[in-house]
């Protein structure tokens, strides 16, 4: 493997690990609202790591591009979701 | 490596559908059902069926949760989520061996499909004359062209079911309830920031569909996401189904279809097209029934008119 | 080397994300169960990006685009359901709420 391959293998490292770190931010904290931040931040870190894993072995301007669109929509949808799903769940603990 | 990954999404799809099944929480089952859908969605992608995984994936991931959360709100406010939903011991094990049938015939099915190649070699030989490089929209929309007509024409029927529903006071009239939202808020402003997003990515997705994984059943499920995400956002309210304009969308995909199956037969082939002219008149079919996809998909989740027009 | 590299960062993805479902089974709110289904999409997008680089076959990249577009939806739907027939705004107030 050469050097650029060695960058590749480790930025897929550190994809996985913030996946496997929201897993068990989602499992293991205590409440809905922290919760929110393992799901929100981990996993969209991970795939921010993977996506640029992915451009670097394609070395394509335009297939590069488009995963920027990828992780931003999801960083987008993520962002969004979580300021509403914490919302949702205040007003389920008060209200049910 | 691809073994031990396929191994394992099986073993997840059929963990997910499990617990769908099994769960006692309602709710609980909707959630697997939508992960079930991510889940398959994966695997025509691990199969190498891109253009099954982008129309599940739209379908699957995106719209069926929302359809299902409908559901799940209408049971709720019916008051159906306490009522007693345990069926007799002789209704379930019935239940069970239908299902256990079904699949055994599916099974079947599946085991007597005949060798490896199916129908590759002779679509790959005739896909020249129609001048399109997606094989699959090869199939679609020329060598079995008469199974997506009655398709596109099974959606229409279904959303004239879902309509025959609604009560006599409301024909006509406007589906769901209205939507509101806070104006400067994070849902009305995820309203408005997606949905040209939305429309790119459809618009892509249904030029790509010539010669690449894409096509309108991929594009007109995206189209109604978007429809469904500016009226859940409280950005414009769902149409009044008594609209000409409305129903001739949801008709002109099918007519256009038609239309084109009909010229064929006077110029003595019919559900053909003229030499020389597939493309063209593929391409204006399929443009035509991603907008009428759209508009059924999307009226079909809204549901009956439940206000007056 | 590389392509089995992608395929066991995926299968490491897709062991990570099924631990999201002992999420959605064990709840215990809605919120929660609606959670592990948003982490189980966002890794179905990253599953869907490392198997797209393994084959280097840019199609499967729009499945998932598709996923990740549409990855929010069904969290909306979520959120409206804690609101009178699901037809409202959780971040508005209750006053605001006809």
């Amino acid at each position: 493997m050469n050097a650029m391959e060695w960058f590749i293998a480790g930025l897929l490292a550190l994809g996985v690990f913030f996946y496997v770190a929201g897993t068990v931010g989602l499992l293991r904290f205590p409440d809905t609202h922290s919760r929110l931040h393992a799901l929100t931040k981990a996993d969209n870190l991970g795939l921010g790591f993977i996506a640029i894993a992915a451009g670097l072995h394609w070395g394509d301007g335009w297939i590069a591009g488009k995963l920027a669109l990828v992780w931003l929509l999801t960083l987008f949808a993520a962002g969004m979701a979580a300021q509403l799903v914490a919302r949702a769940a205040l007003k389920a603990e008060g209200g049910e | 490596m691809s073994l031990a990954f396929d191994l394992a999404l099986c073993a997840l799809i059929l963990g997910a559908a499990g617990l769908a099944v099994a769960g006692r929480n309602l709710f609980g089952s909707v959630v697997f059902y939508i992960v079930y859908g991510v889940l398959i969605a994966l695997a025509w992608v691990s199969l190498g069926a891109a253009d099954v995984a982008l129309a599940e994936a739209a379908i699957g991931a995106g719209v069926t949760g929302v359809l299902l959360i409908g559901a799940w709100q209408g049971m709720k406010d019916a008051g159906g989520l306490e009522a007693e939903i345990t069926k007799s011991l002789p209704v379930r094990v019935l239940a069970g061996l239908g299902a256990a049938a079904l699949g055994a015939l599916i099974g079947f099915a599946v085991l007597s499909l005949p060798g490896h190649d199916g129908l590759t070699g002779p679509v790959a030989e005739n896909q020249p004359a129609l001048d399109l490089g997606n094989p699959v929209t090869a199939v679609l929309l020329s060598f079995r062209a008469y199974d997506t007509l009655l398709e596109t024409l099974v959606l229409t029927a279904a959303l004239a079911a879902v309509w025959s529903l609604t009560p006599a006071r409301f024909w006509g009239g406007i589906p769901g309830p209205k939507h509101t939202t806070r104006p400067d808020g994070v849902m009305a402003s995820f309203g408005r920031l997606l949905p040209p997003l939305g429309v790119l990515v459809a618009v892509y997705l249904v030029w790509a569909g010539a010669d690449q994984p894409g096509g309108a059943f991929q594009a007109g499920t995206v189209l109604a996401a978007v429809w469904i995400l500016i009226v859940l956002a409280g950005l414009r309210d769902e149409p009044r189904l008594s609209s000409l304009i409305l129903r001739l969308i949801v008709i002109a995909g099918p007519l256009v279809f038609l239309g084109a199956g009909l010229a064929g037969a006077l110029a003595g082939l019919a559900l053909g097209y003229p030499e020389g002219h597939a493309r063209t008149l593929i391409l204006i079919i399929e443009y035509a029934l991603t907008l009428s996809i759209a508009a059924t998909l999307a009226l079909l989740i809204a549901g009956p008119a439940r206000r007056a027009p | 080397m590389m392509a089995d590299l992608f395929m066991l960062a995926a299968l490491c993805v897709l062991i990570s994300v099924a631990g999201a479902l002992i999420r959605a089974w064990r709840g215990p709110g809605r919120a929660d169960r609606m959670m592990s289904a948003q982490l189980i999409g966002s890794g179905g997008v990253g599953i869907a990006v490392l198997i797209a680089a393994a084959r280097s076959e840019p199609a499967i990249l729009d499945v998932a685009l598709v996923l990740a577009l549409l990855a929010a939806f069904a969290a909306l739907a979520f959120v409206k359901t804690v609101t009178p027939k699901g037809a409202g705004d959780p971040e508005a107030d209750e006053a605001e709420t006809p």
